[in-house]
């Protein structure tokens, strides 16, 4: 009974509310909120003393840089370009020290082994094999990723992503993609699958699905430390850091278009809608926390990708040396792998080893030049690697030309993402469609450029 | 009708319209839903003061100064936005 009178008698309250504000018209919202400022703004006008104007507002003289129409977008490239030109010239010589510590040890290794009169085997499979693919990825990812993820998190914890983002929505708006797109996009040059968990941000899902399937357009630190060493290997001689940082950039540049026009053709096919509305905050700059900065980004970042490159890179070493050494009519595995996609791998402007190194590295793209290193080493002949020179030896060995560093860049830049990226895409978009699609856009995007680019050269005789 | 010296008449415009580096006083928000809502947690009810601070150098969003913060909008946003401003 009592129920009943409490359900009438709210229902006549309701009603007589609607009466006095017919559809929310009055809109009480604005004056809950009106009441709560203006009492706020009472309480704080009572008890914050301002110590008056600073002589220079640095926020305001920053903005007047980092933003201006004249200087906005040159800013942006020169400091992406100070970046890059710290990691490449700063990551040549603990490379090369790392190399050669890490190979004195594999020539230890073996002594021990022949010492203890163990199989040949072993010695293949742990040593050269296991071993080796190790000692690979951390001298050729560890410096860069070690010099990267700081300058990095520096430029993040100064406040400047935002300035990224309020220079470039506009673009972003009329690819008809969401503005805070631009700040996924820039976590996904430390880690695409950070990139694609920083979508969550975006509230509609519409814009958030284009979001995460073009993050992995923009280079993430698994890919930088490839993308410089070749950088490296098609200007050799004494401009190598200036002219490698200056590709690197140009790289850099042609994946955010390219994140730009597949979010623009999404959203005019798979995706269609209009861009929703967005606020974004610029918040002061503040003087970074070195100590923070440096413990956060090594720690936290760059031991963190390495342990996962570390831990792919022991099962993909061995199954690159048994592969490499287990014969089927007097060749290799390897070799048959390679010699099936060659072909295939011709038509884009590489070889077949590319195309295994990047199937092998679906794991992780830190991989990738490590297991390419150790193919080719496998099957040519063996020589001392131990700088760039020697490197670009080895390759020029296999047929490489500028041709075959360009399209591999390329194929990198634009390739699928690693398994760990579409595991968080699947995990975050709940669907098994747009994660088979996060993997096909981009694998298509990557073999019609290469294809394009590597018919052109050789149509025009460039090569 | 006769204005003190130095005084302007107040026109109402749209947030979008303000110059940059001047200042106004919200009138009213257009927008509903959510982006309603977003506007009134920025502070931006009736009476506020904005300040247009810049434009992004692509011409499009621009920031605005609310309440000490700087907060960008994008042109379909501020449009939405009515403030009495006291142009010349």
């Amino acid at each position: 009974m009592n129920r009943v009178a409490i359900c009438s008698g709210l229902n006549e309250l309701l009603e007589e509310a609607d009466q006095i504000n017919p559809g929310g018209s009055l809109n009480l919202n604005d004056s809950v909120v009106s009441t709560i400022y203006s009492r706020a703004e009472e309480i704080a006008g009572g008890v914050v003393t301002s110590q008056g104007k600073p002589p220079v507002d640095w926020d305001k003289v920053l903005d007047d840089i980092l933003t201006s129409r004249v200087f906005g977008f040159p800013s942006m490239l020169l400091l992406l370009a100070v970046v890059f030109w710290i990691t490449v010239a700063g990551a040549n010589v603990p490379s090369e020290m790392l190399a050669t510590g890490l190979f004195w040890i594999q020539e230890r290794l073996t002594e021990c082994l022949v010492w203890l009169h163990a199989p040949a085997w072993v010695n293949g499979l742990f040593v050269e094999g296991i071993y080796r693919c190790l000692a690979w990825v951390v001298s050729v990812m560890l410096p860069p990723m070690a010099i990267f993820f700081p300058c990095f998190t520096l430029l993040e914890d100064m406040g400047y992503l935002p300035r990224i983002a309020f220079n470039l929505d506009n673009l972003f708006k009329k690819a008809g993609a969401h503005g805070k797109q631009s700040l996924t996009m820039s976590m996904g040059f430390g880690c695409n699958a950070a990139g694609v968990v920083a979508c969550r941000i975006i509230e509609s899902p519409r814009e958030r699905l284009i979001a995460m399937l073009t993050n992995n357009f923009v280079p993430c630190n698994g890919r930088f430390p490839t993308l410089i060493a070749l950088a490296g290997l098609l200007v050799m001689g004494a401009t190598t850091f200036f002219g490698a940082t200056l590709i690197v950039v140009g790289i850099v540049v042609f994946g955010i278009m390219t994140t730009l026009a597949v979010s623009w053709l999404l959203s005019k096919t798979l995706l269609k809608g209009v861009p929703s509305s967005f606020t974004l905050e610029l918040p002061p700059y503040r003087k970074p926390q070195l100590g923070r900065v440096i413990t956060r980004s090594i720690f936290d970042r760059t031991l963190f990708v390495l342990r996962r490159a570390v831990f792919v890179a022991m099962p993909a070493g061995a199954v690159v040396w048994l592969s490499a050494n287990i014969h089927i009519g007097g060749v290799s595995i390897l070799t048959h792998c390679a010699n099936w996609l060659n072909p295939f791998g011709q038509l884009l402007g590489m070889d077949g080893y590319i195309l295994m190194a990047f199937v092998l590295g679906l794991p992780a793209n830190e991989i990738v030049l490590p297991i390419l290193i150790m193919s080719y080493m496998a099957t040519g002949s063996m020589l001392e690697l131990d700088s760039l020179e020697a490197l670009r030896q080895l390759f020029a060995g296999h047929g490489w030309t500028w041709l075959t560093a360009v399209c591999m860049m390329l194929f990198s830049l634009l390739h699928y993402p690693c398994c760990t990226t579409l595991w968080t895409i699947s995990k975050e978009s709940g669907s098994f469609k747009w994660t088979v699609l996060a993997a096909l856009i981009p694998l298509g995007i990557a073999i019609t450029i290469c294809f394009t680019v590597a018919q052109c050269a050789s149509f025009l005789g460039w090569i | 009708m006769e204005y003190k010296q130095g005084d302007c008449p107040t026109k109402i415009i749209s947030l979008h319209d303000l110059p940059v580096g001047k200042l106004a006083t919200v009138s009213s928000i257009q927008a509903a839903g959510l982006t309603r809502r977003r506007m009134l947690d920025l502070g931006l009810v009736p009476g506020t003061r904005v300040k247009a601070l810049r434009i992004s150098p692509a011409g499009d969003p621009k920031a605005y100064r609310i309440r000490g913060a700087v907060i960008a909008f994008r042109k379909e946003e501020a449009q939405q936005i009515l403030i009495n401003y006291k142009g010349e």
